[in-house]
C-alpha cells in the first residue's frame, strides 16, 4: 500500500495547523456559520442531528493494521465506542465534539490519515473494487492509478470550490464494475488495447436525486494523458455546472442539458490545450507509484486447495458454508481474500466498535500482512489470506461474530445512517434494516435465494444506494410520517442500472412482508440457477407489482 | 488610502472599482486608476486604451476569451466573487496565466477571505482586496498554509514528483 515520504506528512501536519487554527477562529466568532461550512466540510466534518459527522479518508479502501487500531482509539477516546464503514470505503464517526475535531485529525496524522476533502463541494475520495491488486479478472493493479488521481485531486486549488461534490471511482475488472463507475461523476475504466494502456473514461453518473448512468466521454485516452483528461473535465464543469440551484449542480445535470456531444467538444478543447503539457505522465513517474504497490511477500511455493483447507472442509459444515459464501478467488495461488460481513442484527450495517477494529486489526496482522480493506457494500476484507490459514482464521472470525455466511446475500445490506443520525433524513433506516434481518434469520433459505443486494436509504439523497440495489428501499416522507418506497430492478455489479419504482410507498410495518412477498414471487417464478435480478429482468416488474400489493387490495 | 495584498504583502492601493451600478450613477469615468465592468469596457474600448489606467473585472460567467485580444493593453484584470463559494473564478485566473500567457496583475475582488487565499495565489492571482470586515493582517496568513503541495500550479507547472 502507499507509504507516506517526508512531505506527505508534512503536508497533513500543516493541514492540522490550518483546521486547528479554522476551528479556533470560527469559536473565537471570527469566522461565521457560513464561512466555516465550506471548511470544515472539506475535513469530513458535517454538523448532524446530534453531534458532529466526521468522515475520514480511506484512499480506494486500504487500511493497515496500525490505521485500523487508531481508528478503534478515536471511536472509544472522543466518540461513543463504533464508527461506521460508508459505501464510499470512508469511515464516519457520529459523536465527536467540534472542539475535540483537530486532535482527532492529528491522531490521525501519525497513522498517515486525514479527512481531506471527505465532504463539500471539491473532489472526494476516490475509491475502486475492493479486490483491487488480488482480483484475477483486472487486467492490472487500479490502486497505483488511483493515487496519481489523490495526489493531483488532493488541495488541487483550481477544484476546491465546484459547483457540487465530485467522485471519481476506477475500475480494472473488464466485463464487470465493482467499484460502480457507472455511477460516479467520473468512472474511469482502465483498457488494454493494441498492447498500450488507456483509460475509458465516463463522466456525469451518479445516484442522489436524479440517477444517472454516466457516459462515454473519453474512449480511449492513453495513460500519459489521465490527468490532462481528468484536468479537461473539471475545468469545464468548474465553468459551466449550475450554481444556481444546488439540485441541479452535479456534473451529470451538466452532461444531461448539453448532450454527451457538446460535453465531449469542451473537453476535447481543453484537453488539445493540456495534453503533452507539463500533467503528462511519464513512464518512470508510474513505475515509481506502481512500485509503492508492490505485491505482499507471498509464499511461491503455495498452491490452491491445500490438504488443510480439503479436510476442514469435508468436516465442517458451517466452515464449508462459510467459505463458499465469503471467501473470495485470489489471483496468487495458494491464497484467498476474506469477507467479514458488517451486518451484525441489531446492529446497523457497517458499524464497527472499537475493540472490533482492534480485533480485525490483530487478525490483518496475523493472516493478511497486517492490511485489511474497507468495501463499498459496508463490509472488510482481509486480501492475502494463506488458503491453509482459512479455517483457523475462521475458527477466530466466528468467535467475534464476524463469520456470518452472508456476503452478498439478503441480509449482506447496505444501509445509510437515516433517520437515526442523519438530519436531511425523512425517514430511518436502521430499523429497517434490522427488521429484515430478524425476519430474514433462515441461513439456508438466504443461502437457497442466492445473492440479493438490498440497499437502503433514509432519503433521495441516496447515500445508501438505494437506486442500484436489486431491491432498493427509500425513506419518504408524507405529512410527517415515515413511508418506504420500494424500487426492483437496480443494479450495480455488471452494470449500471437504475431500480424501477414498485408503485405507491409502504407504511414501515409492511416493508418486511413485502420483500417477503417479492421474493416468494421469486423462488416460484426461477429457472435453475437463475439468480433474483435475472428473474426480474426476465419477467419484467408487473408480476413483482401484481404480489407486492396483493393484500392490500 | 486603501489596504490590499498585493504580490505577498500589504501595500497602499490606488484603484478604484466601479461596478455597473456604481458606473450607471456617474457621469464620466472619474480620473485616475479604474476598474469597470467588462461591458463597459466593450463599449468604449478604443478611448479607455489609450488612457492606460482602466483594468476590466470579469463577473462569474464572463470568461477570459471576452478579453483575449486586449490583454496587450491590460495593466490588470480583476476577476469578482459575489460569493467565495462560486470558484468559476479560479478557471479564469488560470486560463490567463496558462491559455494567454497574461503577465500583468490578477486582482480577486469581493468575498475574498483569509481561508481562499493561498488556492486563489496557486491559480494566478497576486492582489487581493480583502473583503473590508475582515483584517488584512490577519488574511496575509493564508498565503503560507502550506509549504507542500502535490499538483503544479501556474508558478511551478511541475507534480510534485517531478521536482527534484
Ligand atoms: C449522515 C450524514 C450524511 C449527510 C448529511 C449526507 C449528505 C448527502 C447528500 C446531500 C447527498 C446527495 C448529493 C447530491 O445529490 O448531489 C449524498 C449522497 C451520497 N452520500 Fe451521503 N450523507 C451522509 C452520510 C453518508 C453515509 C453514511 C454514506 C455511506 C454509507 C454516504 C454516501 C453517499 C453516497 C454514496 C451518495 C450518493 C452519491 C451520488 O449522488 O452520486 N453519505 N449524501
Ligand atoms: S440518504 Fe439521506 S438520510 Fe441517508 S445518510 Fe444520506 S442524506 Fe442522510
Amino acid at each position: 500500500m502507499y507509504v507516506y515520504r517526508p512531505h506527505d506528512k508534512q503536508l497533513l501536519n500543516e493541514r492540522v495547523a490550518q483546521f486547528r487554527d479554522q476551528t479556533r477562529r470560527f469559536l473565537d466568532g471570527q469566522l461565521s456559520n457560513d464561512e466555516f461550512l465550506p471548511l470544515r466540510l472539506q475535513n469530513g466534518l458535517y454538523i448532524q442531528r446530534y453531534a458532529p459527522m466526521l468522515r475520514v479518508s480511506v484512499p480506494y479502501g486500504m487500511l493497515s493494521s496500525t490505521q485500523l487500531r487508531m481508528l478503534g482509539r478515536i471511536a472509544r477516546e472522543w466518540d461513543k465506542g463504533y464508527a461506521h464503514v460508508s459505501t464510499r470505503q470512508n469511515i464516519q464517526y457520529n459523536w465527536p465534539d467540534l472542539e475535540d475535531v483537530p486532535d482527532i485529525l492529528a491522531a490521525l496524522a501519525e497513522v498517515e490519515m486525514h479527512a481531506i476533502q471527505t465532504s463539500g463541494n471539491c473532489i472526494r475520495n476516490v475509491t475502486t473494487d475492493e479486490f483491487a491488486g488480488i482480483n484475477a479478472a483486472e487486467i492490472e493493479d487500479p490502486r497505483p492509478w488511483c493515487e496519481i488521481i489523490r495526489q493531483w485531486a488532493t488541495f488541487n486549488p483550481e477544484f476546491a470550490y465546484l459547483p457540487r461534490k465530485f467522485k471519481i471511482a476506477v475500475n480494472a475488472v473488464p466485463d464487470a464494475d465493482p467499484a460502480l463507475i457507472g455511477v460516479h461523476d467520473i468512472g474511469v475504466q482502465i483498457v488494454h488495447r493494441g498492447g498500450e494502456t488507456g483509460f475509458q473514461v465516463l463522466a456525469g453518473g451518479g445516484l442522489g436525486r436524479t440517477p444517472m448512468v454516466g457516459e462515454v466521454i473519453g474512449d480511449f485516452v492513453p495513460w500519459p494523458h489521465l490527468l490532462s483528461y481528468l484536468e479537461a473535465i473539471l475545468r469545464v464543469y468548474n465553468k459551466y455546472g449550475n450554481r444556481d440551484n444546488k439540485y441541479k449542480a452535479r456534473i451529470k445535470i451538466l452532461v444531461k442539458a448539453l448532450g454527451a456531444e457538446k460535453f465531449r467538444a469542451l473537453t476535447e478543447a481543453e484537453f488539445a490545450e493540456l495534453k503533452d503539457g507539463p500533467m503528462t505522465l511519464t513512464a518512470e513517474e508510474v513505475d515509481v507509484m506502481r512500485g509503492h504497490f508492490s505485491e505482499p511477500a507471498y509464499d511461491p511455493s503455495l498452491t490452491n486447495r491445500p490438504a488443510a483447507l480439503e479436510q476442514a472442509l469435508a468436516s465442517n459444515k458451517a466452515f464449508n458454508r462459510w467459505f463458499h459464501t465469503n471467501v473470495t478467488a485470489h489471483r496468487q495461488p495458494g491464497y484467498a481474500a476474506v469477507t467479514l460481513t458488517l451486518k451484525k442484527t441489531g446492529r446497523a450495517p457497517g458499524d464497527l466498535t472499537d475493540e472490533e477494529f482492534d480485533a480485525v486489526a490483530d487478525l490483518a496482522d496475523q493472516f493478511s500482512f497486517a492490511e485489511a480493506r474497507t468495501t463499498h457494500q459496508q463490509n472488510i476484507v482481509l486480501g492475502d489470506v494463506r488458503q491453509d490459514q482459512l479455517f483457523p482464521l475462521w475458527e477466530k472470525l466466528d468467535a467475534l461474530g464476524f463469520a456470518t455466511p452472508n456476503l452478498k446475500l439478503l441480509t449482506d445490506m447496505i444501509a445509510c445512517p437515516g433517520g437515526d443520525f442523519c438530519s436531511l433524513a425523512n425517514a430511518k433506516s436502521i430499523p429497517i434494516a434490522e427488521a429484515i434481518q430478524r425476519h430474514f434469520d433462515d441461513m439456508d433459505y438466504l443461502h437457497d435465494l442466492g445473492p440479493i443486494d438490498v440497499n437502503i436509504s433514509g432519503c433521495m439523497n441516496a447515500c445508501g444506494h438505494h437506486h442500484i440495489g436489486h431491491i432498493g428501499i427509500l425513506g419518504v416522507d408524507k405529512k410527517g410520517r415515515e413511508y418506504y418506497q420500494i424500487t426492483l430492478g437496480g443494479r450495480g455489479d455488471k452494470v449500471s442500472k437504475i431500480g424501477e419504482k414498485l408503485g405507491p410507498s409502504f407504511d414501515a410495518d409492511q416493508v418486511v412482508p413485502v420483500i417477503a412477498r417479492l421474493v416468494d414471487l421469486y423462488v416460484e417464478q426461477r429457472k435453475p440457477g437463475e439468480l433474483f435480478i435475472d428473474t426480474y429482468e426476465r419477467l419484467g416488474i408487473e408480476p413483482f407489482k401484481e404480489r407486492a400489493y396483493a393484500t392490500d387490495h | 488610502m486603501p489596504q490590499i495584498i498585493k504580490d505577498g504583502a500589504i501595500v497602499e492601493d490606488r484603484w478604484q472599482w466601479l461596478d455597473a451600478e456604481a458606473l450607471a450613477a456617474q457621469q464620466a469615468l472619474p480620473e485616475g486608476a479604474v476598474i469597470v465592468p467588462l461591458a463597459y469596457w466593450q463599449a468604449h474600448r478604443d478611448s479607455l486604451k489609450a488612457r492606460g489606467d482602466v483594468a476590466v473585472c470579469l463577473e462569474p460567467g464572463e470568461e477570459p476569451v471576452a478579453l483575449a485580444d486586449d490583454l496587450a493593453d491590460l495593466p490588470m484584470v480583476a476577476i469578482h466573487f459575489p460569493a467565495f463559494k462560486d470558484g468559476r473564478g479560479y478557471s479564469y485566473a488560470r486560463e490567463l496565466r496558462t491559455r494567454y500567457g497574461f503577465k500583468g496583475e490578477i486582482r480577486a475582488l469581493g468575498d475574498v477571505l483569509r481561508d481562499q487565499l493561498f488556492y486563489l495565489q496557486r491559480v494566478g492571482f497576486n492582489a487581493f482586496v480583502i473583503r473590508a470586515d475582515r483584517d488584512i493582517h490577519d488574511a496575509l496568513n493564508g498565503l503560507k498554509d502550506f509549504s507542500v503541495t502535490y499538483q503544479g500550479d501556474v508558478h511551478d507547472p511541475r507534480p510534485i514528483y517531478r521536482r527534484h
